[in-house]
């Protein structure tokens, strides 16, 4: 009790700073919720390769499917590798214990990660993995340093190495090694699509809610306007 | 129908009430702009215990189902997204309101002479909404929510003696569990705004027994008519009624901005390390409280020195304490012959103006990391200090310039305007 009190008071009267210096720089994403073909194509590599290991456990497929245009019939034939019920949550088939003991630590369930770090963090991770030979995956990642995930997009990004880091900018140079299936601008394309269907994930009423939020405020408008000219009336006789 | 009202008012002082507190209750005609927030305060009032009802028909006060069934709230119960958005957006727009409301009174001398228990009742609600928020921000189970709790109980451990049994008593454990959840839950939905409908209540019967204040601080039943009526009063139903629904109806515009377009507004009314789950071996890079507390946690803060045997911390829990009271000891501290700002002198007008800025910039400095450089020349935590130094002067200092200050002659009548 008396070291979580001491632990406590430390972290916050400490002279050092616990966060690791300043942020690293990112590489800006256009995010665009209404391009619904890149969300459809963010959701099928979402659960086509994270899936797998991360969950999207406060998320169920049919409430994807309905808000992005997807039938339940194509909905559980190539979207869920998972789950067999519409309803169900995008939930991974791998235990959080398996994936603590393969990769040390268990896979974050990924729902909400769009509002945890930014969709720019999200886009420059998922294009920052490079071989290391240092590693126990044989990955790493310049932005997540020893991040225990290794690089699943490999064979739609092929495997670049580490060169350098501008001297201007602070970011990572790589080098394509091996060529995937992908070029680099189609793979740069894929993780806008990956990254702007997370920012849907995260939540998803955001693609109805600045449409109510019109509405809402074009009638409180009109409403004070007449509040306005009711109080005018009233107020004609105070001098 | 006038059979039945009479019927009722034998029996209940429904007209009696209705004429004494709106229709034949007489305002002072030349209120401002300030004087928006005391109704608007009640306005969010009732939106937070409407949205809060809906709220805790689908929330789950437990440690391992609380941050689903919020998920759950925003994604599957239907227009519930909407009730958290009001509910969270209420939070921080009541404090904004009622700082707002508090600093109208410190510019007209709302809180002189008759009306100090208007005032106390008031500083009673401000720190009845303080336990509200705080323990209403536990309740989603996020990382910041659980160690900013953390860190506010961990507080009371420097209290010599009775401290750590007192951090105990409150939590029901020995860090921040299901247990302190629980009963934090209990707390924010039914006791303390059981207190806090009480004292809004209070607090408006001692307003209009005593009659409110205005812009020129004057007292308006000097001069009546012949009915007895204040000259420069107006009844508050419809005069204020109507005022008043046009200042809520424009609130609420401003709050539906936020609402629809920006609910976690840049990170402020919902912080990112509140979208990951509760992780008792996981601590957030900077621990803050919500906007809202951060003036009071950079005084907190700005204590760093030990000194007359006592440590750092516990100075800074008792300055955080001095901070709040020095608002009940207000009309007291206030000497001056003339209530409203428009009548004062130079020096309260420099001193209010200097308080006002160190209030805000000690909010924004408890927003950022102590160490760091934000403003210039110095870091965050020199400055906090010296913020910290005029917020405290502002009202120490008071009884001496307040009396000492050259007032303008205070006119018979309020103006127009």
């Amino acid at each position: 009790m008396m070291r979580l009190s001491c632990a406590i008071v430390l972290a916050w009267f400490s002279a050092v700073s616990l966060a690791a210096g300043p942020s690293k720089p990112v590489d800006s994403v256009y995010i665009n919720l209404s391009d619904k073909a890149s969300l459809q194509r963010g959701a099928a590599l979402f659960v086509s390769y994270c899936v797998s290991c991360h969950s999207a456990g406060y998320m169920r497929y049919n409430r994807m499917g309905k808000d992005l245009d997807i039938s339940d019939t194509v909905l559980k034939e190539n979207f869920m590798f998972a789950a067999d019920k519409p309803g169900s949550l995008m939930l991974s088939n791998m235990s959080p214990e398996d994936g603590k003991n393969w990769f040390g630590v268990a896979p974050p369930d990924l729902t909400l990660e769009a509002r945890l770090r930014k969709p720019d963090w999200i886009y420059t991770y998922m294009r920052s993995f490079h071989v290391d030979d240092n590693t126990v995956s044989g990955w790493n990642n310049t932005l997540f340093e020893n991040v225990a995930m290794p690089h699943v997009l490999y064979g739609l990004q092929g495997s670049q190495r580490l060169v350098g880091t501008d001297h201007d900018t602070g970011k990572p140079e790589f080098e394509l090694v091996k060529q995937g299936s992908m070029t680099p601008q189609e793979y740069d394309e894929a993780m806008r699509d990956l990254t702007n269907f997370l920012v849907y994930l995260a939540e998803p009423v955001r693609l109805s809610r600045q449409t109510v939020g019109v509405f809402v405020i074009a009638f409180l408008i009109v409403l004070f306007i007449f509040a306005y000219l009711l109080k005018k009336e009233y107020w004609r006789d105070v001098h | 129908m006038s059979k039945l009202l009479t019927w009722v008012d034998d029996r209940f002082p429904a007209t009696k009430v209705w004429e004494e507190h709106l229709a034949k209750y007489y305002a002072p005609k030349n209120f401002n702009f300030w004087y928006y927030f005391g109704s608007l305060a009640v306005l969010v009032l009732v939106i937070q215990i409407l949205t809060g009802i809906f709220l805790t028909i689908h929330y789950k006060p437990d440690s391992e189902l609380a941050f689903a069934s919020v998920e759950y709230i925003m994604r599957d119960v239907p227009w519930g997204w909407l009730m958290r958005y009001l509910h969270s957006t209420g939070g921080s727009a009541f404090f904004i309101i009622i700082y707002l409301h508090m600093f109208r009174a410190m510019l007209y001398g709302s809180h002189r002479n008759p009306r100090e228990l208007v005032w106390l009742i008031g500083c009673i609600i401000y720190v009845a909404m303080m336990a509200e928020a705080f323990m209403g921000y536990l309740l989603p189970w996020g990382n910041m929510s659980y160690w900013g709790a953390q860190v506010i109980i961990s507080l009371f451990t420097a209290i010599p003696g009775i401290g750590e049994g007192l951090a105990l008593w409150i939590r029901g454990d020995f860090v921040v569990s299901d247990a302190t959840l629980n009963r934090f839950f209990a707390f924010h939905v039914v006791l303390i705004p059981l207190i806090l409908i009480g004292l809004v209540f209070v607090h408006i019967v001692a307003l209009h027994k005593v009659g409110s204040n205005n812009p020129d601080g004057i007292d308006i039943k000097k001069v009546k008519n012949e009915n007895g009526i204040p000259v420069d009063g107006i009844p508050f139903h419809p005069y204020y009624t109507v005022k008043d629904i046009m200042g809520a109806v424009f609130f609420l515009i401003l709050f539906s901005i936020v609402i629809f377009f920006m609910p976690e507004f840049f990170g402020i009314f919902l912080e990112k390390d509140n979208f990951t789950p509760a992780n008792p071996l996981q601590t957030p890079e900077d621990i803050v409280p919500l906007w809202y507390f951060t003036p009071y946690y950079s005084i907190l803060r700005a204590n760093t020195v030990n000194f007359f045997w006592i440590d750092a911390k516990l100075w800074g829990v008792i300055f955080m304490g001095l901070a709040i009271v020095m608002f009940f000891l207000l009309p007291w501290l206030d000497r001056s012959p003339v209530k409203s700002i428009r009548y004062r002198g130079v020096q309260y007008k420099v001193w209010l103006t200097l308080f006002a800025i160190s209030f805000v910039l000690l909010g924004y400095l408890g927003l950022k990391n102590p160490n760091h450089v934000d403003l210039f020349l110095f870091k965050n935590v020199i400055w906090a200090q010296i913020m910290t130094v005029i917020y405290f002067l502002f009202f120490l200092l008071m009884p001496f310039y307040s009396k000492a200050d050259k007032t303008k002659p205070v006119p018979e009548r309020v103006s127009s305007k």
